[in-house]
């Protein structure tokens, strides 16, 4: 075997690093590279011409002196020189040099790429490889322009040496990864998927990587490499421990391969043919039962290799998802690890268990764990493995556990370390909130939250048990009991001082008979928290009492006292000073009759902004789907990232600044910016109660959207609007879309308001909101002219199958709109599932006697039905890894269109639906964002992010989402977008 | 300019206990202060776990897979989707051929021959991926190309 001096070949480069190595200072090292630097320098710039040996050594020397991290500013040139030689050694360090030090100098661009370009063509396979690791080192644009071509030719030619074919495969996948539009696919790539059998498992092993990019692209043209891969995995698993002889990594054959090849099995669903899926399955097996065979060796290299197999073999089959008695299998093995005394398989046995949890067929076998997980979380040494078991508790949970686990997270966060500690408060909070039977079992897990982990409970946490208290009578009682139990401790946390204050104040007459939760003692406990708090809390405490004087008014003398004391009116915090002045004057002015109207309860929050709230709602339904069912497949389900979403209404938050009084103008609700004249058109539609005010909507019968609901025909609803059918025209009646009505259609992608079309005669505006899978639209028509136009009439056309997948209303407009004069019509839209096409808008009607069409897309697109969704970045990767089946994913590369500006950006990306996420993508210019498309029949999760790049002047986008045809639509309409 | 697909491996570090790198190998773009940054942060995650610890470490949006020869850090940063136990076996097979090519290598090695251990690097590593695992065929080409000029 070969050995190497230290430095052989170059006795200088050994003295030059011996002479760092040996200075004391870093001044002295400085010193002593300047001395280099300029020894070298002056070397390049002599008379006398350099042999090989010396510009090699000299360029070795800068490469050291960059790698200390100095800046290199010379001996580029000379790099470049060194890549001509025809000596090996010469042209390594020239290519080292370049593909450390890359440099986009355009004009040594053109001459390393034509060094490369000659190596390529040398015929000799070493120098073949330097080129491509130096392409596959740099991987830049100008090399994917001038070599892209080239590569996958050497690929596949039958001549090329193995160890090229190696190379090749790879340099074409970096610049495949970093260029795709420069790869041109053609008749190599029907080659390429052969590889797989190629003889020498060092090809197979490079290519897999290649074809498995390849296939996450375009996986419909790389189908066949399926039943290939299975073939040669299925060897590879069944050959004997030494067949494969230099692939053998202590007795385990070919393990890297085997998890390659297991991993672009996972780039498709199970295989169709029933003869290729049965071999499979006969090899996964083959893995599960070799990893209860006896270890070969003693040594970890051998059980680590083995199980780099069997979890990778365990991703498989979890990915598959459709073979019970795998899962099963899976997970008995992963539960022998949980136990096991090495730390690593421990680690990834939770973390494996915990994908398993979210498949019906081993959620079951996973519970049974639950006691080794407990136990986990109690005793593990390392912090990232009782993180792993704190997220497999939680993704084990559900309703017949819910208590325990929780009780035992709650334990837990008493000693968590500070920086894991967020998240178990998030993850009990959402569990509380998921699997709540009992309200006061939420209430009191939250309160818990708070005390033992105050700090570390976010605002949305405490916010979400005061709304459930407030609208839940049953348990507002026994909340006033709790908290003011709690605020007794001694020292408690300002979190608990919020909330004790929000629900004495609402409901603190509920404990008053008891005389040790008399009036008095209520406000003075509180009181004597008072001076040790933020300005916040004290502004929701002066709230809090001046509610008591309502609540009970023999508290009012002492409260005006406190609220009259210097401290309080001339605070030099105008919140405090401003609410002490109006609360006194309130209280002094006001009747017991209007103070009482004015302080009346909270009334309760609306249902539709608090997800729990539902959640806890169904729950207690009778046919509420089991508790499990929505723990899982979470990106169909309407909690896609299972967290807390934060409040979205500033009026139901009882933010410092809210006005709890309304002395000032209510702040409007944060939801979309409705138009002055339509108010908050969707409220009325999505509260169920009796509630509904007609008077939110423009006309008291417009007030019709629930009735959307069952379309049936006998719904009173046939009586005012027409009936769909007699309203729209057969296709044969309308015109075609108007030449520009994709362009049109394409402004309103990202926003809801606008002038949709404009000619001479008319101007047609668009005013919309979307909640959910329901939208109400303002279509206003504008006649231009000063001529009445005649037998006006608007309707909305719905072409191919949109009829099933999108309901639209119309009322009728006035056959007669006066010149100069607009005319209103309302669409009431329910989206019933997803589709593609708009729906068309027909307008046909007489001007100065001469009938007038016109024929425009609607601008309702799929993205309108958009729910953002906020999440963290872990889980968003997550989600983004459960949606990786290749169909899943639908992906765009483009030009800009526009200039490339951030804000815009982000401004299209918002009005496009989804939530942007910050600080997930490690890259801070890219966008990720992530929503749910609500309809009636289902609801998609889409995740979605975009790559801008500003040299190139491209964008591309990436969606994920649980459907093919909506990650397809959505990314192409966004493309458009910028 | 970003890479738009991120490889398999964001990078390869070798470090000694003292933080001096001794390898990075890039496989994404980075600019300088950003590498600067990668190596702290790599040895303040990795010098504080000890024996007892798994070989995994979260890190950012990625993870590290690392393992120590004696003085040494080996640290692999991959996808977190990515499987530990290959990349913790591809360290060791990378580290059992340096010990083949150097003769017991031990850091010094590495440091008078730094531009050497890139050559390593390529031949098993490359774009990311995992080009080549036979030690046998490995050591034979480095062999091959020790006796060039």
């Amino acid at each position: 075997m070969p050995a190497v001096s230290k430095g052989d070949g170059m006795r200088g480069l050994a003295v030059f690093i011996s002479d760092i190595r040996n200075c004391k200072s870093k001044e002295a090292e400085i010193k002593r590279i300047n001395k280099e630097l300029a020894n070298i320098r002056s070397k390049f710039k002599g008379d006398k011409a350099l042999d090989g040996y010396s510009k090699k050594k000299y360029v070795c020397k800068l490469l050291f002196i960059f790698l200390l991290g100095h800046d290199i500013d010379f001996g580029h040139m000379e790099a470049v020189n060194l890549l001509s030689s025809n000596k090996y050694t010469e042209k390594q360090i020239g290519y080292l040099f370049i593909s450390v030090l890359v440099n986009s100098n355009s004009e040594l661009i053109r001459l390393i790429n034509n060094a490369i370009k000659n190596d390529l063509a040398s015929r000799n396979p070493t120098f073949m490889c330097l080129a491509l690791h130096c392409i596959a080192n740099v991987g830049s644009r100008e090399m994917g322009e001038a070599f892209a071509a080239d590569i996958p030719r050497i690929l596949v030619a039958g001549d090329s040496m193995d160890s090229v074919k190696q190379s090749a495969a790879l340099c074409l996948l970096r610049l495949y990864k970093a260029s795709p539009d420069l790869v041109p696919m053609g008749e190599w790539t029907a080659r390429v998927v052969h590889l797989l059998n190629d003889q020498h498992m060092g090809v197979v092993t490079a290519a897999v990587s290649l074809i498995t990019c390849l296939c996450k692209k375009n996986p419909d043209d790389f189908k066949t490499c399926i039943s290939l891969a299975v073939s040669r995995l299925s060897r590879i698993v069944s050959s004997a421990s030494t067949d494969l002889q230099d692939y053998t990594y202590y007795f385990v054959p070919a393990p890297w391969l085997s998890v390659k090849l297991l991993r672009l099995l996972q780039c498709y669903p199970p295989p169709e043919d029933a003869a290729v899926k049965g071999r499979l399955v006969e090899s996964l097996e083959t893995v599960l039962n070799k990893a209860q065979e006896p270890p070969k060796s003693k040594k970890v290299q051998h059980s680590n290799a083995k199980n780099a197999i069997l979890f990778e073999t365990i991703s498989l089959i979890i990915h598959y998802d459709s073979e019970p008695n795998l899962l099963v299998r899976a997970c008995n093995q992963l539960g022998q690890f949980l136990q096991h005394r090495e730390t690593n398989l421990r680690y990834l046995a939770l973390e494996s268990m915990c994908t398993l949890a979210s498949s019906e067929f081993s959620h079951e076998a996973v519970k049974t764990h639950i006691d080794t997980v407990i136990n986990a979380l109690k005793t593990e040494r390392d912090v990232s493995v009782r993180q792993r078991a704190a997220d497999l508790l939680y993704a084990m949970c559900d309703r017949s556990n819910a208590k325990q686990i929780v009780s035992e997270m709650l334990r837990y966060l008493e000693t968590a370390d500070y920086a894991i500690r967020e998240e178990i408060v998030l993850k009990v909070a959402i569990l509380a909130e998921k699997y709540a039977v009992d309200y006061s079992w939420y209430v009191d897990t939250i309160l818990n939250l708070i005390r033992i982990a105050g700090d570390y409970v976010s605002e949305e946490v405490w916010y979400r048990v005061l709304q459930i208290v407030t609208n839940r009578d049953d348990v507002q009682g026994y909340a006033a009991k709790t908290v003011f139990e709690a605020l007794q401790a001694p020292a408690c946390h300002e979190n608990m001082v919020k909330v004790g204050g929000y629900i004495l104040g609402e409901f603190g007459n509920l404990i008053a008979g008891d005389p040790r939760s008399s009036p008095p003692v209520q406000f003075s406990l509180l009181h004597s928290k008072f001076h040790l708090c933020s300005v916040a809390t004290r502004a929701l405490l002066l709230s809090t009492y001046i509610k008591f004087i309502n609540l009970f008014p023999e508290t009012k003398a002492t409260i005006q006292g406190v609220l009259r004391a210097g401290s309080q009116l001339r605070n030099a915090d105008v919140e405090l000073q401003q609410r002490a002045v109006e609360y006194l004057t309130l209280s002094s002015v006001a009747s017991t009759d209007v103070l009482a109207t004015v302080l009346e309860e909270m009334p309760p929050f609306p249902e539709r902004e608090s997800s729990i709230l539902a959640k806890l709602k169904r729950k207690k339904g009778p046919g509420a789907a089991s508790a499990l069912d929505d723990g899982r497949r979470d990106a169909s389900s309407s909690d896609i990232n299972g967290a807390v979403e934060p409040t979205p209404s500033t009026v139901s938050t009882p933010s410092p600044s809210a006005d709890l009084l309304g002395l000032r103008a209510a702040p409007p609700p944060a939801a979309a910016p409705a138009p002055a004249s339509a108010g908050n058109l969707l409220v009325d539609v999505f509260s169920d109660g009796p509630a509904a005010q007609p008077s939110l909507g423009p006309t008291p019968e417009e007030a019709f959207l629930s009735e959307l609901e069952p379309p049936a025909p006998e719904s009173p609803m046939a009586l005012l609007a027409d009936p769909a059918p007699a309203a729209d025209p057969g296709p044969e009646d309308i015109g075609p879309p108007v030449p520009e009505a994709d362009e049109l259609l394409n402004k309103f992608v990202c926003k809801n308001n606008g002038v949709l079309f404009e000619n001479q005669l008319l101007q047609i505006g668009v005013k919309s909101e979307f909640r959910q899978n329901l939208g109400r639209m303002y279509l206003f028509y504008g006649n231009k002219t000063s001529v009445q136009f005649q037998n006006f009439l608007p309707t909305v056309v719905h072409p191919g199958d949109l009829q099933t997948q999108l309901a639209v209303q119309t009322k009728r407009v006035a056959a007669q709109v006066d010149g100069g004069a607009q005319v209103q019509q309302v669409l009431n839209i329910e989206c019933l599932r997803d589709f593609l096409t708009p729906p068309l808008l027909s307008v046909r009607f007489r001007y100065g006697g001469a009938p007038q069409s016109l024929t425009l897309k609607l601008p309702v697109t799929i993205n309108k039905f958009f729910q953002p969704t906020e999440m963290a970045a872990q889980d968003f990767f997550q989600r983004w890894k459960q949606l990786s089946l290749p169909l899943q994913e639908a992906q765009k590369i483009f030009k800009a269109n526009h200039p490339m500006d951030a804000e815009v950006t982000k401004a299209k990306l918002l009005g496009f639906g989804s939530a942007l996420l910050d600080n997930v993508d490690p890259n801070p210019e890219n966008f990720v964002g992530a929503g749910i498309i609500q309809t009636k029949a289902l609801q998609v999760g889409c995740l979605l992010r975009l790559e801008p790049n500003a040299q190139a002047q491209m964008y591309r986008l990436t969606l994920r989402t649980s459907k093919e045809s909506v990650s397809r639509h959505l990314c192409e309409l966004l493309a458009q977008q910028f | 300019m970003p890479l738009l697909v991120l490889p398999q491996i964001r990078f390869i570090l070798i470090q000694n206990r003292a933080g001096k790198t001794r390898l990075a190998k890039w496989y994404m773009q980075f600019d300088d202060d950003e590498k600067q940054k990668l190596i702290e942060e790599v040895h303040a995650v990795v010098t504080v776990r000890d024996a007892k610890h798994t070989n995994f470490v979260e890190f950012r949006n990625f993870k590290i897979i690392y393992r120590r020869y004696a003085g040494l850090y080996f640290c692999i940063c991959v996808d977190v989707s990515d499987n530990n136990l290959a990349y913790l076996e591809a360290i060791h097979n990378f580290v059992e051929v340096l010990n083949e090519y150097f003769h017991n290598v031990c850091e010094l090695d590495l440091v008078f021959n730094f531009y050497k251990v890139y050559t390593v690097v390529d031949e098993m590593f490359l774009a990311g991926e995992i080009r080549e695992t036979s030690q046998t065929k490995v050591l034979k080409q480095l062999l091959m190309l020790q006796s060039l000029e």
